[in-house]
């Protein structure tokens, strides 16, 4: 039987990773959507603003639900990690509100103008009010990363005993979290890929069938060469994140990479093995001499510490942790007034008090530890190897496919003239789901990766959770698991039938637009807006 | 930085209590008619073209109009982090409920008009029914348990803790006042959302809301002045004991509170919050006279000055606390001592100054670009854009 904080990690896991079902496809295909319409604008051919309409409704069904799935991560933090929200809702409540002032109020108007709009607006109006959903969507992204940013490397904050809370002491340090910075990239590009790989598959699919072939053409031109510039930058970013991982959570990278101990440098890298906990070793294991240093500190003579020097070093942390918690006792006995032996004393240590809190899953005050109980949350301290090692190689893998994917489609759409051969398109098809896979994982390394932690070093997740019963989080567990799946079932229900229904009403709804709007059509060349285009 | 050394901590503290009201209030007066319309959408329309109808006056609005409850749980958390981590919890199981009518809404919107089907589209609409009765009962019952005071206490680490059993975070909340306050509420969005159709829609869509906003302001008002008499004979209110210190430290525990006061203390003391309720009645007055007379844009307006009287109505009652704590009054939530830091409170003034102009100018272009009545040819169009 599951325990309250377990569940409690179970429903956020399963309602966060549900949500990023949805935001992926909604990032990437906002833009693209974007880039479409300015075509359309820019050459007033109707076919691409028939393209737009047409990955404009299947955005809409997805946007949808990445919205009211967002609905519950706001509010999940007060209502299952209430201790969290309160240690350091100084800190990561702004960029959640900031937020909402910033980019969700802008996505939210102008999404429906994007929708109602068609008839209201001038061409460039309607364009304007596309790119703002498409900006704001982005935005998102950045403040939400900025959050978790911070989560994985909190910078710009320190602990005060009167409030017993981190606070904020830079905003800038917060804002330009360098982890958060290059997570925000990487996350970003990574929805482009997603929504690439989508539109790429899905209008593959139209011509093995011979249907809206002029359609899924374009589609395909705009879909690789948008998807292979993302595909470089994910990758690119994902380096840059792996750097700044090994410079602020070395457990994590040793984790990932199953470095049980501490290689002369440069460490080489392990392509593959079976790592296992309990011996602490890599059985199988093929290395690659020098990569690991090479990507981990971008030197040759820079050392990566292995998880037992961790381990190791995690001791005597939590040793020095609870001398700050000693002063933190006492400066509560005194009724908040710190003394200056007692503020020595405490700020000496204060960047270990959470490793003292790690002991409080054994024993109620950390001060009263036993070697073996400090032992033991030293071990905590090591996340999930095997499920790390593997889930970050499947997700690089992944990442590289897509590259090489997208160059294939690009070439041929740029100097085979959109011609692409039944098998490519077969494969186009196929690795629709790829892309999702690569995010989850992407999100399961960097958040399982940080275990026992939700604030790296700070707050151990045993301590964050609301003090609710194992009867409440059933009740919404099982309620949540009933409901998002039916609401996943309508969800492809939709997507497939408007994919199978096609671009809506081909002929007949260009013409009446035609007639409505006959004065705005002014080409460049004179021909007028059904002049053949080239690849026709 | 020391440049928020410009405003003391306690006039930010006042300040982002008044946007934890606007947050509130901006909620009620957009998304308010969003969930008036839903909770009565089966009743204004018989046929689904006049569903539609009434669908589409708000479809292309409501999904920013939905962004105030999400901005204003993401500045809760960032300025009232206290508020946020006690009451989600404490309210756990309602807050489920909440979200799940709210996830509901959305689907519902986007989804219905999908499929031709009549049994797909009565299903969603009574989603929509639910996505807009059930929030908006329940926020009123919120409120009225904030009101009554909540059985929580914050242990010497701060760390929220709850009495009472697990089904109390959802039953428990359903007391006879609480209750009131949810219908006051209900039906005050009832109306709003009538004075909504009877501006956007014709015909007999908006006959029908007009009858139905009016019966439910009535309720409204005389809920309210239930709530009234309740608050000042029923209900005992809480006070601060010794020194009020504005500008200490976040740290509710340093505090003593008593609970032997009354909420009404509030008028003698301040008399001119009078003027709060003042606004609830003559604004629901005037809206419901304006329903039945047929008039458009002023009933709107009249309806939210009506609500904006109510709302604040209860922040200024109960200022300067937040949410009292019934089982140790001195865990009790105060505009005092359970905001953010002085430099958090400041950096998102900044960002509220920036950006709320900013919104505000762009939402108020979106309406005036969707200005006019949605009428029975809008959504039979070919154009397909209708919901």
């Amino acid at each position: 039987m599951l325990d309250l904080v377990e569940l409690s990690r179970l429903q956020f896991a399963m309602t966060a990773m549900y949500h990023f079902l949805f935001v992926p496809l909604t990032l990437g295909l906002s833009v693209i959507v974007a880039i479409m319409e300015t075509v359309y604008v820019m050459t007033n051919r109707p076919i691409w603003r028939q393209m737009t309409k047409f990955w404009g409704t299947l955005f809409g069904i997805n946007f949808v639900l990445g919205v009211a799935t967002g609905i519950t991560m706001e509010f999940q933090f007060g209502m299952n990690w209430s201790y969290y929200s309160h240690y350091v809702g100084d800190i990561f409540g702004a960029p959640l509100a900031i937020e909402g002032l910033m980019a969700f109020f802008l996505e939210a108007t102008f999404v429906g103008l994007f929708f109602f709009g068609w008839d209201k607006l001038s061409k460039q109006g309607h364009l304007m009010v596309t790119w703002l959903v498409a900006i704001g969507s982005n935005f998102s992204a950045l403040w939400i990363l900025i959050a978790n940013g911070w989560m994985q490397n909190p910078v710009g904050a320190e602990f005060n005993p009167q409030t017993m809370r981190m606070e904020m002491t830079s905003f800038f340090d917060v804002v330009f979290n360098p982890v958060a910075q290059a997570k925000f990239v990487h996350t970003a590009s990574a929805g482009y890929v997603t929504a690439a790989v989508f539109v790429l598959g899905v209008s593959a699919w139209y011509m093995l069938k011979q249907r809206h072939c002029e359609l899924a053409r374009r589609s395909i031109a705009v879909a690789s060469v948008f998807g292979l510039a993302s595909a470089m930058s994910v990758v690119m970013l994902g380096d840059e994140s792996g750097y700044d991982i090994s410079e602020n959570q070395k457990m994590k990278m040793a984790a990932i990479e199953a470095m049980w101990d501490t290689q002369e440098a440069p460490a080489s890298f392990t392509l593959v093995g079976l790592p296992n906990r309990e011996a602490r070793e890599t059985k199988w294991a093929i290395h690659v001499p020098w990569a690991m240093g090479l990507i981990g500190t971008r030197s040759l003579t820079e050392e990566i510490p292995g998880i037992n020097q961790l381990v190791e070093e995690n001791v005597g942390r939590i040793k020095n942790g609870t001398i700050a918690y000693d002063a933190l006792m006492q400066i509560r006995a005194n009724k908040g007034v710190m003394t200056d032996e007692l503020k020595a004393q405490f700020e000496e240590h204060s960047d270990d008090l959470g490793y003292a809190f790690l002991l409080k899953r054994y024993i109620d005050d950390p001060r009263e530890a036993t070697p073996e109980q400090i032992q033991q949350a030293a071990d905590d301290t090591v996340p999930g190897v095997f499920p790390l090692f593997w889930a970050f190689r499947l997700m690089v893998a992944l990442g590289f496919s897509f590259i090489a994917v997208m160059a294939y489609f690009a070439y041929r759409a740029s100097f085979k003239g959109m011609q692409f051969p039944r098998v490519a398109l077969w494969f186009a098809v196929i690795i629709i789901p790829t892309p999702w896979i690569a995010a989850e994982l992407g999100w399961f390394v960097a958040e399982f990766g940080r275990q026992p932690w939700t604030v790296d070093g700070i707050l151990p997740t045993a301590l964050s959770v609301s003090h609710l019963s194992v009867a409440d989080l059933l009740i919404t567990l099982a309620g949540f698991v009933t409901f998002y799946s039916a609401l996943f079932i309508i969800e492809m229900g939709l997507m497939l039938k408007y994919i199978r229904k096609g671009p809506y009403m081909d002929v007949a709804e260009t013409e009446t637009w035609m007639e409505r709007h006959e004065h705005r059509l002014r080409t460049h060349d004179g021909k007028g807006p059904f002049a053949p285009t080239p690849a026709e | 930085m020391i440049l928020h050394e410009l405003l003391s901590f306690e006039l930010l503290r006042v300040i982002w209590w008044l946007l934890l009201g606007v947050l509130l209030i901006g909620f009620a007066l957009t998304d308010g008619f969003d969930m008036g319309v839903g909770a009565m959408l089966p009743f204004v329309g018989k046929t689904d073209v006049e569903r539609r109808i009434a669908i589409n006056t708000i479809g292309p609005v409501w999904e920013g109009n939905q962004v105030w409850f999400i901005l204003g749980g993401g500045a809760i958390f960032a300025a009232w982090p206290p508020l946020y981590a006690v009451s989600f919890s404490g309210f756990y199981l309602a807050m489920f409920v909440i979200l799940a009518a709210l996830i509901l809404r959305p689907v519902a919107f986007k989804y219905r008009s999908k499929r031709d089907s009549q049994a797909w589209r009565n299903g969603w609409d009574w989603a929509l029914f639910i996505g807009g009765a059930v929030p908006a009962l329940l926020f009123g019952v919120a409120v009225g348990n904030v009101l009554l005071g909540v059985p929580f206490y914050l242990t010497d680490d701060l760390m929220p803790m709850y009495d009472g059993a697990f089904y109390m975070k959802f039953l428990g909340l359903l007391r006879p006042f609480a209750i009131v306050a949810g219908v006051v509420s209900f039906s005050m969005l009832l109306m709003h959302g009538a004075a909504w159709l009877s501006l956007k829609a014709e015909g007999p869509v908006a006959e029908r809301a007009r009858r139905i906003g009016t019966v439910a302001g009535i309720v409204a008002a005389a809920g309210y002045a239930i709530c009234g008499v309740w608050l000042a004979f029923g209900i005992e209110g809480f006070r601060i004991v010794g020194d009020v210190v504005t500008d200490g430290p976040s740290n509710p525990l340093m505090s003593e509170v008593a609970r032997d006061a009354s909420w009404l203390q509030a008028y003698s003391d301040r008399p001119w919050i009078i003027i709060a309720p003042i606004m609830g009645f003559v604004g629901i007055a005037m809206a419901v006279l304006g329903l039945r007379a047929g008039r458009e844009v002023s009933t709107l307006l009249w309806s939210k000055l009506g609500i904006t009287g109510i709302i604040s109505s209860v922040g200024l009652t109960m200022f300067p606390f937040i949410l009292p704590s019934t089982v140790k009054p001195d865990s009790s939530l105060t505009v005092w001592d359970s905001s953010s830091s002085h430099l958090t409170l400041f950096v998102m003034l900044v960002m509220t100054v920036i950006f709320m102009p900013l919104i505000l100018f762009y939402t108020a272009w979106v309406y005036k670009v969707l200005w006019g009545k949605v009428t029975e040819e809008d959504v039979t169009s070919e154009s397909g854009h209708a919901y």
